[in-house]
């Protein structure tokens, strides 16, 4: 889900490019006639910020999220959604073009910041993103939602087995097949990782997509018993699948936090970011993807009405 | 150069002739797909091709039919499938008969609609029943164009069974995807040039097929027209 054609890179750098110096210019016109008191947002936020996301529905259903609720802080808000890849986006926010991306704190390690990186953890990923991040650049704090690799199975598997975590599938590994994309045979987290954080050894690997069509298929037709899947695919809602706990962080963490140009930041922002990082689950992006994604329900309408019901500023 | 450089220091190790994941069990699993697919193909183009051709009705209709049939996607059609219809046996089936169906349809039609009328009528005339004009003047005279549609599709399946490996199944496709998604260019590179030589194999195949099939007078008129 983070990769992208260097085709579509190039064009969206390009397109980028000309939306962002637009932008700058538009923020450097309008920011001195804008109205400095507003009633609700304190004196804090005099500022405007410009709100990125990547290419893909759940990144920008985050940002729509930051959006409206600082928007609600009284912030003054600029969004720039669906900009593409982390490689094109990071240059942006590195430079304060764009000053708030939803990410994840594991992909931006290993992509942008340290590809070299081993940190599995959220503490440990969090800890090694404060050193190596620039000087403009900061993470606030991590929610538990997180968007990453999974050993997911039927749930009637898993009630059948007494399953929750990857930990308890001990013997049972040698007689089920297991499915995800070909490249999960020579990761370091994928197979191996299994066998050396869990002693898992399987009875047979069955090459399949990535965590899509095929594999979803797969895994509800019996023809795998276990299959790679990102943990906030919607399917796992309406196909009936669990995602196993990883106790021993197998799959480095990927918690959806908020990345953040340190100049642009107010008290206010940040301590509204957390706000909503602290009330941000797994289960609860799950839920808000699979509106967005299977339902086709309004980006907007979904956000808020999450950002309502968790008793946040909409 | 550099594809024939990766594909030799990957097929000249050892390693890749042994065990389950060998070239050898990869053939003969990418072999058994391709011969399942042509010959359920050709049970339901050739009958179909014979019927159309020897009555002449709606030939117009099933070549373009058949022809616009050329353009669907296999590999959309095998995701739609797996989509649709999950895993069955039939999952990777339909696609590759799919593929197989139009080149083996249009030259039966073609090559028994070609059968020049006068010789038809001369079978009519010597009192052969229209089952027997089908079966000893149209069909022998269109073996030459038949088998060329066989040889069509042959080499069409042999060379896209590698689909099957995109959900998970064997056959040469299995080195392809599997070598991409590890950079492993030495074997992309080794499985294309199996599959390119079992495409030629398939050509050869052919050639000794036609000199065993096709009517010798027929050859014989071949080469005096030369």
């Amino acid at each position: 889900m983070f990769a992208s054609s260097p085709t579509l890179k190039r064009g969206a750098a390009l397109g980028l490019a000309v939306t962002a110096s637009l932008a700058l210019a538009a923020c450097g016109s309008s920011s001195p006639s804008g109205k400095s008191s507003n009633p609700l947002g304190g004196g804090s936020a005099s500022k405007t910020v410009v709100i990125g996301s990547a290419n893909f529905p759940e990144n920008e259903l985050l940002a729509e999220i930051y959006s409206l609720a600082l928007s609600a802080k009284g912030v003054k808000v600029t969004d720039k959604f669906n900009i593409g890849s982390r490689e094109v986006y990071y240059p942006e926010i590195k430079k304060g073009a764009v000053t708030i991306i939803p990410e994840y704190n594991g992909a931006l390690l290993t992509t942008s910041v340290d590809t070299t990186s081993t940190a599995a953890s959220t503490q440990a990923v969090d800890a090694a993103l404060t050193s190596g991040l620039p000087s403009t650049l900061e993470i606030l704090t991590p929610s538990s939602a997180q968007d990453k690799d999974s050993v997911t199975v039927t749930q009637a598997f898993a009630t059948a087995h007494h399953l929750t975590s990857i930990a308890q599938l001990g013997p049972l590994a040698k007689t089920m097949v297991f499915g995800g994309p070909s490249e999960f045979q020579t990761r370091t987290d994928g197979l191996i990782g299994l066998k050396n954080n869990y002693g898992l050894t399987f009875k047979k690997f069955d090459a399949l997509d990535e965590s899509g069509p095929i594999t979803l298929a797969a895994l509800t037709d019996g023809k795998v018993q276990a299959a790679d899947v990102f943990t906030t695919t919607p399917q796992i809602i309406t196909d009936h699948l669990v995602a196993l706990a990883d106790p021993k962080n197998n799959f480095a963490a990927q918690n959806v936090l908020p990345l953040v140009y340190k100049p642009a930041m107010t008290s206010t922002i940040t301590s509204t970011l957390n706000a909503i990082s602290a009330k941000l689950t797994t289960a609860g992006l799950l839920a808000m993807d699979k509106a967005v994604i299977l339902d086709h329900a309004n980006y907007s309408t979904v956000a808020q009405g999450w950002l309502k019901a968790e008793g946040l500023p909409n | 150069m550099g594809f024939l450089n990766f594909a030799w220091d990957w097929l000249k190790s050892p390693a890749q002739w042994h065990g389950p994941d060998g070239i050898p069990v990869r053939v003969l699993q990418h072999l058994g797909y391709t011969a399942l697919s042509v010959l359920i193909a050709a049970a339901i183009a050739l009958p179909v091709g014979l019927l159309i051709g020897h009555y002449g009705r709606g030939g117009f209709t099933a070549v373009n039919i058949a022809n616009i049939w050329r353009a669907i996607p296999t590999l959309g059609l095998l995701i739609l499938l797996v989509v649709l219809i999950g895993f069955s046996a039939f999952t990777w089936l339909i696609p590759l008969v799919a593929l197989g169906i139009p080149p083996i349809l249009v030259n039966t039609y073609e090559g028994v609609s070609g059968v020049d009328p006068d010789l038809k009528d001369a079978a009519r005339g010597m009192g052969m029943t229209q089952w027997q004009v089908l079966w000893k003047v149209e069909l022998p005279l269109a073996v030459p164009l038949i088998l060329l549609g066989l040889q069509v599709t042959a080499i069409f399946v042999v060379a896209t069974a590698t689909i099957a490996a995109y959900i998970g199944l064997g056959g040469l496709g299995r080195y392809i995807i599997d070598g991409l998604a590890s950079n492993n260019y030495g074997e992309v590179a080794g499985g294309a040039a199996v599959i390119v030589v079992l495409a030629l194999a398939v050509q050869v195949l052919f050639v000794g097929l036609r000199r065993l099939v096709v009517p010798a007078g027929l050859r014989q008129q071949a080469r005096a027209s030369k």
